[in-house]
């Protein structure tokens, strides 16, 4: 029999681990989080449990399907609250030695936990990407996920009047989630224009068909936005915050197909609160800690079983693109099967093809297009740790084209939060001038969680 | 003269600034980005404190009164304040055992007769230096002399200097061979994007110095040594002075290759703390090793208490250039006429790179150099063994 | 006008009834109900911000999934929790981080031994 730890309970892990229970395999399930879920299924604690939370949610019975049974099954181990801090290639025999602390977040001490599992399935997911804009350090402004996590999982609004604003279907899952928490939300402004959504969406039509459940996710929102008169705005943007202390209006503008900004379309929106997403950043340190080789496009490369380039390591979720929960929830089914050594039917691999060719379609429609630089000024602040401004940044002909030596001499993504939420724009700021070289990239921390001395100390 | 320098992390760095200065055609090539690999991947150490009398202390010694001039220099050379952090703070050298008072004691004092400064101290003495420090000190000197810079931030600005004088930089280029005339002597080298000509080749690539010497057709047996350093959150300063444990001595120096670890701490300017480090011989290998951070963590945790409740936030390893004799190799190259050395400092790459410059200028000027250069020469008699296996 | 809780009256998901419990915020008692983060107490009761950054701008939750550490603070005397990661327990206390942020004294042994260094 053999022993298979996944990293991460949100759809894809919990569908791995199920999976691997049902290939035979003993599993433990691991995540940071004190609930599992993931961030797709936040929720509030079970002392809060809300009788009726299933609106809040999609996919919501499948969950407690799903969780009562890894919490019961005699095969499984569900260690929630575990926040992985480093993994080690391992060479003899498991997939990989995996270094976590369980206890209260930020504890002072929390309890070592030391893994080696023969298998391995990272399914760490993705966070928001947020493109920075003059203010959007103002007290005020969100991410999406932050709205969203605080709707489900705290029933709070981040504020009364909320403008939500970004790129991608999450801005609708966003706004319902504001609405169901009282907030009136003032308009969803999508980057993309009409003519990108048309491409993307509406291009191919027939095999939008298959990916029903998805279509009825997005209609619910796209009805839930009708019934409330929220304006939906495509091709437009917010390209600053203002507000004395904290945010209290936005300038939204009209975008150009590559994201720039129209000029003497600018209005200014009254608001007490913005959520922004631009898309979403795969959670890659862990993979890349146990050695699995990255994509050209910053994703964990898996072949048709899921399985990294590392012998018994597997990937499955926003880990290897974006493409939603039902995407994750069959990917993680595949590598929970194959971790286990079980066999993979037939109907899981083709819904996986039906649900990748929704993620080409969301990628065509909402990608992040390079003209957005355009609405940043001088001393827009580009590392929300370290406060490093964007003319900081904009190194001259002949800067250092080392990753490296520009973070370092600039302290960009050098503070807290180690360029997760900077990281991909200073790449993207620096790759246009100077230039960088070699393949070092944002992506990579060895330390995967910040540890006290004290928990990890040993002669 | 034209000088082509390999590398341009700090030696090559203030390789350029004083070549230029003197008149010469640089040109420095890097298959990188500058100041990318070891000048990246280290603490910013400028020391003394850890040196044993010697031909290295004389470097050192150099070096340090040359980096004192450094930051009012560059902001003359290039006409803005260099942001390098240099820091003339001191180090702090403490005991945690009776035997390590003793040694370091006497090796203090062999020091003070070498010309450093080196004060031994009393143990509450130390706590006044550093009020946090573990009250199990046994002994302790105090170092005044030692320093501390920004590595990174300090080689692009000695490199903004070469540039500002002249200099030519070219990333991304990566030396793939020789030129040579038909005398066998090097005329440039062949890079991945063409060729660069010059009378002088000079190779500061650290740790990649021998493969870089071997596609130029001779054996340089430089070796990595892998060096490991833990980075805090920001916090308030409450650590004063660079402060090691006595252990750092006999680490430096040590040709054993399993895991070593000793403590150096340090604040930095960005209010982060610094502790190093250990010290590794395992080829290229970047590999994390949980068994080195729990020790260096612990060393630390002995000098400071206060630190078992700090978070870690990142840590990186570097590769730090060394040579059998344990001596930088700085010079011509008598195997190959027009090829230079500037390399093997190990893991006193920034301190020793601005007495380095001064030398390798010197001696292609052919003037009389401020400190004896025979014990970093190519062919002095503690490397010859090392060089007989040609490769070309 | 400012972020807030959904009472669980007027919730459609219908939550239970509030359990109340209290924290402190450089000592000012912000109160929320059992099951809550540290930051969802402190932004249902409308408060925004309580970090400093180190170019002196206000920080509080952005991300809100523990991404981004703008909400760290110390907890209890340990510094640098994520306030919307740290489930609240009632009286717990929260003390703001800035340039100055305010030392963890827990461990023996650590206090100066003196005052200020003289060199």
């Amino acid at each position: 029999m053999s022993d298979v730890l996944v990293i991460g309970a949100g759809p894809a892990g919990l569908h791995a681990a199920s999976r691997a229970l049902d290939a035979g395999a003993e599993v433990t399930v691991l995540d940071a989080h004190d609930l599992v879920g993931g961030q797709f299924w936040r929720h509030l604690p079970d002392d809060r449990a809300a009788a009726d939370e299933a609106q809040l949610h999609h996919g919501w019975k499948s969950f407690q399907q799903l969780r009562v049974r890894l919490e019961e099954h005699p095969r499984c181990r569900v260690l929630t609250g575990t926040e992985v801090w480093a993994i080690e290639p391992e060479e003899h025999g498991a997939a990989a030695r995996v270094h976590a602390l369980s206890g209260p977040s930020g504890a002072l001490r929390r309890e070592e936990v030391l893994l080696t599992p023969e298998r391995l399935v990272l399914a760490t997911g993705a966070h928001d990407r947020v493109l920075p804009f003059p203010g959007w350090d103002l007290p005020g402004v969100f991410s999406a996920g932050a709205a969203q996590a605080l709707a489900k999982a705290e029933r709070v609004a981040v504020g009364e009047r909320v403008l939500v604003a970004g790129a991608g279907p999450f801005l609708l899952a966003t706004a319902a989630s504001l609405i169901a928490t009282g907030a009136t939300v003032v308009g969803v402004h999508e980057a993309a224009g009409p003519s990108a959504l048309c491409r993307g969406w509406l291009s191919r039509p027939w095999e939008l068909a298959s990916s029903a459940r998805k279509l009825t996710e997005l209609a619910a929102y796209v009805t839930g936005h009708l019934r409330h008169r929220i304006p939906y705005v495509a091709g437009s943007a917010v390209i600053a915050a203002e507000g004395n202390g904290r945010v209290e209006s936005v300038r939204v503008t009209r975008l150009d197909r590559d994201w720039r900004p129209v000029a003497r379309t600018e209005r200014d929106i009254a608001v007490d609160a913005v959520a922004v997403s631009h898309g979403f950043t795969p959670r890659l340190e862990l993979a890349i800690a146990a050695g699995c080789a990255i994509t050209a496009d910053r994703f964990v490369a898996v072949d048709a079983r899921q399985a990294t380039t590392v012998p018994g390591v597997y990937a499955a979720g926003e880990l290897t693109g974006i493409g939603g929960m039902a995407l994750s929830a069959v990917e993680g089914a595949i590598a929970g099967l194959e971790a286990a050594g079980g066999v993979i039917p037939r109907q899981l691999l083709a819904e996986r093809a039906r649900q990748r060719a929704f993620a080409i379609r969301l990628e065509r429609a909402h990608g992040i297009r390079p003209g957005w630089t355009d609405w940043l000024c001088d001393d827009t602040t580009i590392c929300r740790c370290e406060d490093v401004p964007f003319g900081a940044l904009s190194l001259t002909e002949g800067a250092t084209q080392s990753l490296r030596a520009a973070k370092l001499s600039t302290r960009a993504g050098l503070g807290s939060c180690q360029g997760r939420t900077c990281g991909r724009t200073v790449e993207e700021i620096l790759r246009q001038s100077p230039g960088l070289l070699g393949t070092t990239t944002t992506d990579q921390r060895p330390i995967a969680a910040p540890v006290r001395l004290g928990e990890f100390a040993r002669e | 003269m034209h000088v082509v320098i390999v590398g341009a992390g700090i030696v090559g760095a203030a390789c350029a600034r004083r070549l230029a200065a003197d008149g010469h055609d640089v040109t420095i090539v890097d298959r990188g980005g500058a100041a990318g690999g070891t000048s990246a991947s280290g603490e910013g150490n400028l020391l003394l404190s850890d040196k044993e009398p010697g031909a290295e202390l004389e470097l050192a010694q150099f070096s340090a009164r040359l980096w004192g001039e450094l930051p009012n220099a560059l902001a003359g050379e290039t006409g803005r304040v260099p942001a390098i952090e240099y820091d003339a703070k001191g180090g702090l050298v403490v005991a945690l055992t009776d035997e390590g008072a003793h040694a370091l004691g006497q090796f203090a004092s062999g020091q003070s007769g070498a010309g450093v400064d080196a004060r031994p101290i009393t143990p509450g003495e130390a706590r006044r230096y550093e009020p946090w420090l573990s009250d199990r000190v046994t002994g302790a000197v105090f170092y005044p002399q030692d320093a501390q810079v920004q590595p990174a931030a300090a080689t692009l600005a000695l490199l903004e200097s070469a540039t500002d004088g002249g200099a030519r930089l070219l990333q991304g280029h990566e030396v793939l061979g020789p030129l040579l005339d038909s005398a066998g002597t090097l005329t440039g080298v062949r890079t991945s994007r063409g060729q660069v000509s010059a009378d002088r080749v000079l190779i500061a690539a650290g740790p990649w110095s021998g493969a870089v010497a071997e596609r130029l057709g001779v054996r340089l047996p430089v070796l990595p040594r892998r060096g490991m350093i833990l980075v805090t959150t920001r916090m308030p300063r409450r650590i004063l002075h660079k402060v090691y444990d006595a252990d750092y001595v006999g680490a430096v120096t040590s040709d054993d290759a399993d895991l070593q670890v000793s403590s150096v701490v340090e604040s930095t300017a960005a209010g982060t703390v610094l502790i190093g480090s250990s010290r590794q011989r395992t080829g290229f290998d970047d590999t994390l090793q949980v068994v080195a951070l729990r020790r260096i963590a612990a060393r630390a945790i002995r000098l400071f208490p206060f630190l078992a409740d700090v978070p870690m936030m990142r840590s990186y390893g570097g590769f730090r250039p060394y040579l059998p004799d344990h001596l930088p190799v700085i010079g011509a190259d008598p195997r190959l006429p027009g090829l230079w050395h500037a390399t093997g400092h190990e893991g006193a790459g920034i301190g020793l790179s601005l007495g380095t410059a001064e030398l390798v200028a010197d001696l292609m000027a052919g003037r009389q150099c401020t400190i004896d250069p025979a014990p970093f020469a190519p062919d002095r008699p503690s490397l010859a063994p090392h060089l007989e296996a040609e490769v070309a | 006008m400012v972020s807030r809780r959904m009472p669980p009256a007027a919730d459609p998901t219908r939550p239970p009834s509030d359990v109340p419990i209290t924290i402190t915020l450089d000592g000012t008692p912000y109160t929320g109900t059992a099951g809550q983060t540290l930051a969802g107490v402190l932004l249902g009761a409308g408060r925004l911000s309580w970090r400093t950054s180190p170019g002196g701008a206000s920080r509080g939750v952005f991300c809100g999934i523990g991404v981004c550490f703008d909400c760290i603070a110390t907890v209890n005397d340990a510094c640098d929790v994520r306030l919307c990661q740290r489930r609240a327990v009632d009286g717990d206390r929260v003390v703001s981080q800035g340039l100055d942020a305010p030392l963890p004294l827990r461990s023996a042994g650590t206090r100066p031994a003196h005052g200020v260094a003289d060199v």
